[in-house]
Parts: C-alpha cells; sequence; structure tokens
C-alpha cells in the first residue's frame, strides 16, 4: 500500500480466474500499473478488488485486465459490503455463543459433579456473569426476528426460543441470588450455540451461492453515441439518454434505448428478448429494442423510449412483480413452528398452572414450567433442516448443482410438473453444422476466412466448425458484407461469397432456415445446414422426470417450424411463439390449478417466467439475468441434472421430516418427566445434545443423495 | 480451594483470548476467501529476492 490519501476503491468480476496461476498474474500485472495501490484477487468470489487513484479510469483498469488475458466485468462497489454483513454477524454471535458454552459448560459439570455450598454458589455466580452478557449478545438474531413476527401478529421458530431462553435465564439469575441448586445458564447458552451453528449454516449457503451468481445486468448497454442537434457527437450514459435523442451503434455494439431506425440497414440480434435464434434484419423505419445487438452495419436510431421505460426495464418490472408471489413462500420450518409454538407454550403454561393447584408454591411450578419449555424448545428442530439441506446442497455441488438456499431445495421437493424453455435449455444453444462440411480443402479455407470476417450467428458457428478442424484461413482480400444478404471477398481474383441461399441463387431446403450457401466464382453454390443441437440427454431426463411424476412441456419464443422438432424428437408438448409475458402467463395459469412448476430457462425473455415459477433452474451457461432469477444453476452439458436435483430436494424432504419426527419423539419422552418436575439442568443438557447429535447424524445420510 | 482461584481466572482469560482472536481474524477479513488461501500457497513469488 503507498497509503495515498486519495484513493478510489473498485471491484471487477473475473469469471476466468481458475487457478492460482491467474491469482499470480492478475495481481503482478496490475501491481506496476501507475495509479494502482493495492489489488487483491479473492477466489472464492472470483472478484478483484482494487484501489487505485483516482486519475486511473476504471474502464483503463479493465482494458489493463484484458490485455494480461482475463475477461472482466465491472460492479458496483457498494454492493459486496451489505451482502456478507449478516453470515459475518452470525458468525461472531457463534464465537460468542461458543465461547459462554464452553466455559459456562465447564463449571456445571462441577456443579452436577457435587460441588455444594460456597463453591456451588460461587460458581453459579460465574457461571451468570459469562452467561447474561453471551445471551443478550448471541441471541440478539432471534430476539430480533421474533420481535418482527409478534409485531406482525405472527409467530415463528424465533418465538419459544427466545421465551425460552430469556425465561431460563432470569429463573436462573433468581437461584443464583436465592442460593438454589439449580441453574440453567448451561441449558440457555448451549441452546443459544447449537441454534445459531444451523442458523449460520443456513446463511452460508444463501452466501455461496449469490457469489456464484454475479447478478449484474450485463446486457444492458452502459452508454450510446448520441448525434448532437448542432453537429457532432457525445458519449452519454444509459440514464442520460432521452427520448427524442439521435444514437449512433456501431456493429457488435448492444444498443441503449429503444428507438426507430432513421439511417442505414443492418441485422439485430434479439435471441436476448425474443429467445429467436436467427437474427433479424432491419432498415429505416424499423424498430431497436434495448440490450439487443447490432450485428452488421453501423445505424442511427431515434430513440423513443430510454431508462425506465425501454423494453428490457419493462421485463425487469415483470420479474419484480411475478417474484412476489413466491416471497409469500412459508419456509417449512416455519410452518413447523406455527403449530409446534402454540402447543409448547400451552403445555410449560398448563405445567405452571398444574404444579400451583397441587400447592408447589410459584417459585417451584414456575421451575417446572422453566424446564418444560427448555426441553421442549426446538433445538433439534432448528438444526434438523438447514443441517439436511446444507448436507444436500454440498452434495448436489459436487455433482455441478448449484442451490441458491435452502427454501428452493423445499419447493424442488414439491414440484409437479415442469416447463422448459427451448434455446440453451433442452438445446445447447450452440449452433453446428450437421454432418459432415461439403466443402473442398481450398474451401474450407476460404469459408473460414469469410465467416471470420462477419459477427453473424451462423457464421460465427461455421468458423468455430472449421477452427475446430484445424483449417488455416486462406488470403481472402476484397472483403465486403452486404447486410441482411452475406459476406463476399475475393480468392486468387475469384469471387468468393458466404451468405442467404437465395443471395447466391442456391435453392433453400423447404422449412430449413439455419442454412448458409458459400459460393466460388465458377461453381455451383453450396448448402450448409446448421441446427442447434438437443442436449445429448433431453430425452432421457424427461422420462426420468416423468417417471418421478413431473410432466414436462416446453414454452419457446422461438418459431413453430423450429420448435416443433424438437418437441417431436422429445416426445413433449410445446407452446411457440411466446412472448416473456406470455410465459409468465402460461405459468400461472397452471398454478392457479393448483400446480406448482419448476421452470428451467436460461435467457433474458425467460426471466420472469423463471421468477413465478413455484421453483426455477438455469443452465450456467444462461444470462445473468437467467442466473439471478433461478433458484439452481446447473454445469455441463446435460439436462439431467434437472432430475437429479428433483430427486434430491425430495430425499431432502424426507429426511427432513424423519428428523422433525426424532425431535418430537424426543419431545414427547423427556416432557412428561419435564411435567412431572424431574427434569434437572443436568438431564436437560444431556437431552438436548444427544437429541441435536441425532439429527445431524441422520441428516449426513444425505451426502450420497445426488447419485 | 485455593487452586481454584488461580485456575478459573487462567481458564477465563484463556478462553477469552482465543474468542479475541478469533474476532479479530473474522474483522480482518480472513474468512472471506477461503479457496483462494487454499491454492495462494501455489504462487512463486520469484520476483521479490
Amino acid at each position: 500500500m503507498n497509503g495515498a490519501a486519495a484513493s478510489d476503491h473498485v471491484e471487477f468480476v473475473l469469471p476466468g480466474v481458475k487457478c492460482a496461476g491467474c491469482i499470480a498474474k492478475i495481481e503482478n500485472g496490475l501491481r506496476p500499473v501507475p495509479g494502482v495501490h493495492a489489488a487483491r484477487v479473492n477466489f472464492t468470489t472470483k472478484r478483484v478488488a482494487i484501489d487505485h487513484s483516482p486519475d486511473l479510469s476504471p474502464d483503463a483498469i479493465r482494458r489493463t485486465i484484458a490485455e494480461i488475458g482475463f475477461d472482466a466485468q465491472p460492479i458496483a462497489a457498494t454492493a459486496p459490503v451489505a451482502e456478507n454483513a449478516e453470515s459475518k454477524a452470525l458468525l461472531r454471535a457463534l464465537g460468542v455463543a461458543g465461547f459462554g458454552a464452553m466455559n459456562v459448560m465447564l463449571l456445571s459439570v462441577s456443579v452436577w459433579a457435587g460441588a455444594a455450598g460456597a463453591t456451588r454458589d460461587l460458581f453459579h455466580w460465574l457461571s451468570a456473569l459469562i452467561a447474561m452478557p453471551t445471551v443478550a449478545y448471541a441471541g440478539q438474531p432471534f430476539f430480533k426476528s421474533a420481535w418482527a413476527a409478534l409485531r406482525r401478529r405472527r409467530t415463528n421458530m424465533d418465538v419459544p426460543i427466545s421465551i425460552g431462553v430469556i425465561l431460563a435465564t432470569v429463573l436462573s439469575l433468581f437461584e443464583t441470588i436465592e442460593g438454589g441448586p439449580h441453574a440453567y445458564f448451561d441449558g440457555a447458552v448451549s441452546l443459544l450455540f447449537f441454534l445459531l451453528v444451523g442458523r449460520f449454516l443456513d446463511c452460508v449457503m444463501r452466501d455461496r451461492a449469490r457469489d456464484g451468481v454475479t447478478a449484474l445486468m450485463r446486457e444492458t448497454a452502459p452508454g450510446a453515441t448520441i448525434l448532437l442537434p448542432g453537429g457532432g457527437t457525445a458519449w452519454k450514459r444509459a440514464d442520460a439518454i432521452e427520448p427524442g435523442m439521435r444514437m449512433i451503434v456501431a456493429a457488435g455494439e448492444r444498443f441503449a434505448a429503444d428507438g426507430v431506425v432513421e439511417d442505414g440497414t443492418s441485422i439485430v440480434d434479439r435471441s436476448l428478448v425474443t429467445g429467436e435464434t436467427m437474427p433479424e434484419s432491419v432498415g429505416p423505419g424499423g424498430s431497436a429494442i434495448a440490450g439487443t445487438l447490432n450485428l452488421g452495419h453501423p445505424l442511427t436510431v431515434r430513440v423513443t423510449a430510454a431508462g425506465e421505460q425501454t423494453s428490457l426495464a419493462g421485463i425487469r418490472r415483470m420479474m419484480e412483480a411475478a417474484g412476489q408471489s413466491r416471497s409469500r413462500y412459508v419456509r417449512i420450518a416455519d410452518r413447523a413452528a406455527r403449530l409446534y409454538a402454540p402447543a409448547v407454550h400451552t403445555l410449560a403454561l398448563l405445567s405452571f398452572a398444574g404444579w400451583m393447584i397441587a400447592g408447589a408454591g410459584w417459585h417451584q411450578s414456575l421451575l417446572v414450567a422453566v424446564a418444560v419449555l427448555i426441553i421442549t424448545c426446538p433445538c433439534a428442530l432448528g438444526l434438523a433442516v438447514p443441517v439436511s439441506q446444507i448436507v444436500a446442497a454440498g452434495a448436489l455441488m459436487r455433482r455441478g448443482i448449484l442451490i441458491k438456499d435452502g427454501s428452493a431445495l423445499e419447493r424442488l421437493a414439491e414440484a409437479d410438473c415442469v416447463r422448459f424453455d427451448k434455446t440453451g435449455t433442452i438445446t445447447r444453444g450452440r449452433l453446428q453444422p450437421i454432418g459432415a462440411l461439403p466443402l473442398s480443402e481450398r474451401e474450407k479455407g476460404a469459408a473460414l476466412a469469410l465467416a471470420r470476417a462477419s459477427r453473424h450467428p451462423l457464421s460465427r458457428a461455421l468458423a468455430s466448425a472449421l477452427e475446430a478442424e484445424q483449417v488455416t484461413a486462406a488470403a481472402v482480400d476484397e472483403l465486403r458484407e452486404q447486410p441482411g444478404l452475406g459476406i463476399e471477398g475475393r480468392l486468387a481474383g475469384a469471387r468468393v461469397a458466404l451468405g442467404r441461399p437465395s443471395w447466391l441463387g442456391a435453392q433453400a431446403d423447404g422449412g430449413a432456415v439455419l442454412q448458409v450457401a458459400f459460393l466460388t466464382e465458377g461453381s455451383a453454390p453450396k448448402l450448409i445446414t446448421f441446427a442447434d443441437e438437443v442436449r445429448d440427454d433431453a430425452g432421457a431426463t424427461i422420462r426420468r422426470l416423468e417417471q418421478m411424476g413431473l410432466e414436462s412441456a416446453i414454452l419457446s419464443g422461438d418459431r413453430r417450424n423450429a420448435v416443433a422438432p424438437v418437441a417431436q424428437e422429445l416426445g413433449t408438448t410445446a407452446l411457440v411463439d411466446l412472448m416473456p409475458a406470455d410465459k409468465v402467463a402460461a405459468i400461472t395459469r397452471l398454478q392457479h390449478a393448483g400446480h406448482r412448476v419448476l421452470m428451467v430457462g436460461d435467457g433474458l425473455n425467460d426471466g420472469p417466467a423463471l421468477a413465478a415459477g413455484h421453483v426455477s433452474m438455469a443452465p450456467a451457461s444462461a444470462t445473468d439475468v437467467g442466473q439471478s432469477a433461478a433458484d439452481a444453476l446447473f454445469l455441463g452439458d446435460g439436462l439431467m441434472p434437472v432430475a437429479t436435483a428433483v430427486a434430491a430436494a425430495r430425499r431432502t424432504r424426507v429426511i427432513v421430516r424423519q428428523n422433525f419426527v426424532l425431535a418430537i419423539g424426543y419431545n414427547l419422552l423427556a416432557v412428561p418427566l419435564a411435567i412431572a418436575g424431574l427434569v434437572t439442568p443436568l438431564i436437560a443438557a444431556a437431552a438436548m445434545s444427544s437429541s441435536s447429535l441425532l439429527v445431524l447424524a441422520n441428516a449426513l445420510r444425505l451426502r450420497g443423495c445426488a447419485r | 480451594m485455593s487452586g481454584l482461584a488461580f485456575l478459573i481466572p487462567v481458564a477465563l482469560l484463556l478462553g477469552l483470548s482465543g474468542l479475541a482472536a478469533f474476532l479479530w481474524s473474522l474483522s480482518r477479513g480472513q474468512y472471506e476467501d477461503l479457496d483462494g488461501a487454499a491454492v495462494r500457497i501455489l504462487i512463486d513469488e520469484d520476483d521479490q529476492p
């Protein structure tokens, strides 16, 4: 650190960081750059944090990282601080509770071992001095949550926990002052410790997934070059663009706002919004949608809607609205607490009343009531759910499935039908030529040179297929791209061209849209057909899902003739030509009919549908919007992880229920003892620990659940 | 009994120092990049003699 007075902070996401070498390369590459004070790569979150002097722009740093050989995307520096605050606070509380539990337990063991008289009183006082600050500090997450629930006149798992812990502490303090034999400080503190472990695991799971998903909206162009009224141009940020302005969008740029094309013809890749694989050609009067990509030639666009008015922002709003139904989902632990908490409190109150009526005096009656509360305190219940879920999520992670939080696993187990997007989900989302290329070696070289010069998806697909065959590009000159038609050039004086079949005088096969023709002057044009291939195990996945009782169908934004062959191959039904809102409507209809829909999709156009589904999954290759809207991500070329995840989620649900039964069964044994007034602090501590261990051991059986 | 007057403060002090060390390491961000810490050991720092 140079300790410079003025220092700016910027963070970038680095998806390409894979090993120690990458860390060293980036950090050592950035350190000598003038203006960079400190650079530190966080390997877990795949980010680099850079302190730099204000005169060095983030864009320059980004270019430097690109020169080192990594793709960097900037993120707002304010976001990550708040994200990890919760797990950090929980970890701190866990540390404090652990310290308190260990020391109080040490003192308690001596009391149980027979310390009496002044020694016992001393130990009780010491325990009180340790336990009370510990409870006040480490209990806060529970007290806050319980208070929030009570204020809204609801109850959750934290209400009985808070009442139990506070009552036990207060009564034990009273016992200590009176010099009585039983203090429950150890019970109260170790209860907090066990529950904080559960709470922390739950939180870690959410953080880990959030780090894996960089919830950027990368699709939005950061800004555009605006034509000033007096001539000349200026670059403006996207939020400073207003309707009526005219922007110039170069080839390879994304539109920063919605608009109407005024000048120029080009082809536009709209797959982001419509899901359609084939680019469309646009000319003057055509529409431009924010976020879509201009592939061909520069366009002048008159802005009609910018900022929050664009259709891209509309999709985002739709996602927020659609996600609201899911936020009403009640976690399984809270559902259990709704039944459990009133039962426990009634029981404690009844035992208090019973002992009072039996004439035991209010002190003894209160002790019994507290013992009942401590014994029934949902220690094992608090662990039962998070431990099972984190073990299952860990097992799934090793299989390349990333679950974002525990509630996602619960909802995944409830799904009873699946809706797939086509492009990028059922299919790989990559175009590949069908069969062997009908070109000679010489033609392949020319085709590669032509294909490399164009941004059209078919050209790129052809180029990567040829590169995979290790073809070397021929020296083609006079390259010229004809918007909407193709690209042509000269190879040793002869015209070569790659483009639309009709442009080169070839007869396209009926129905097959993804075709290009290649022409060498003097010979007949040759057709190359492309397809976005269906993932190998898509059929097997759908059959396995069917066996598990989940009915599948396709919701696609693509055209009928592109979807029909896929649906036929897989033997499913399909809805085609759907706009993002139509997908949401289709899912909402199903949910109203009582189904719980698992939506699997990847694109921005699936975003609202992913948010609307009861639960959703996306391939890791999905757009950022898809990744952030989905509850779970899966890696790899297969579709089978969808079925694996559902199976694992169901297995988890079984284990969670078993854990509930175990926890409640232990209560059924111990509560009569407590009501009878036979539970001493020793018995309470032993019962609590053993039931927690039992639940933990049962949860560990889930380690192989993703097979 | 006189041993207790000595041992209990020692036990508490040890516990507290452990807690303090944990809270310090937490506040210094030592748990923020656990995977990174594991691989960083493989970096050769040959540019610093």
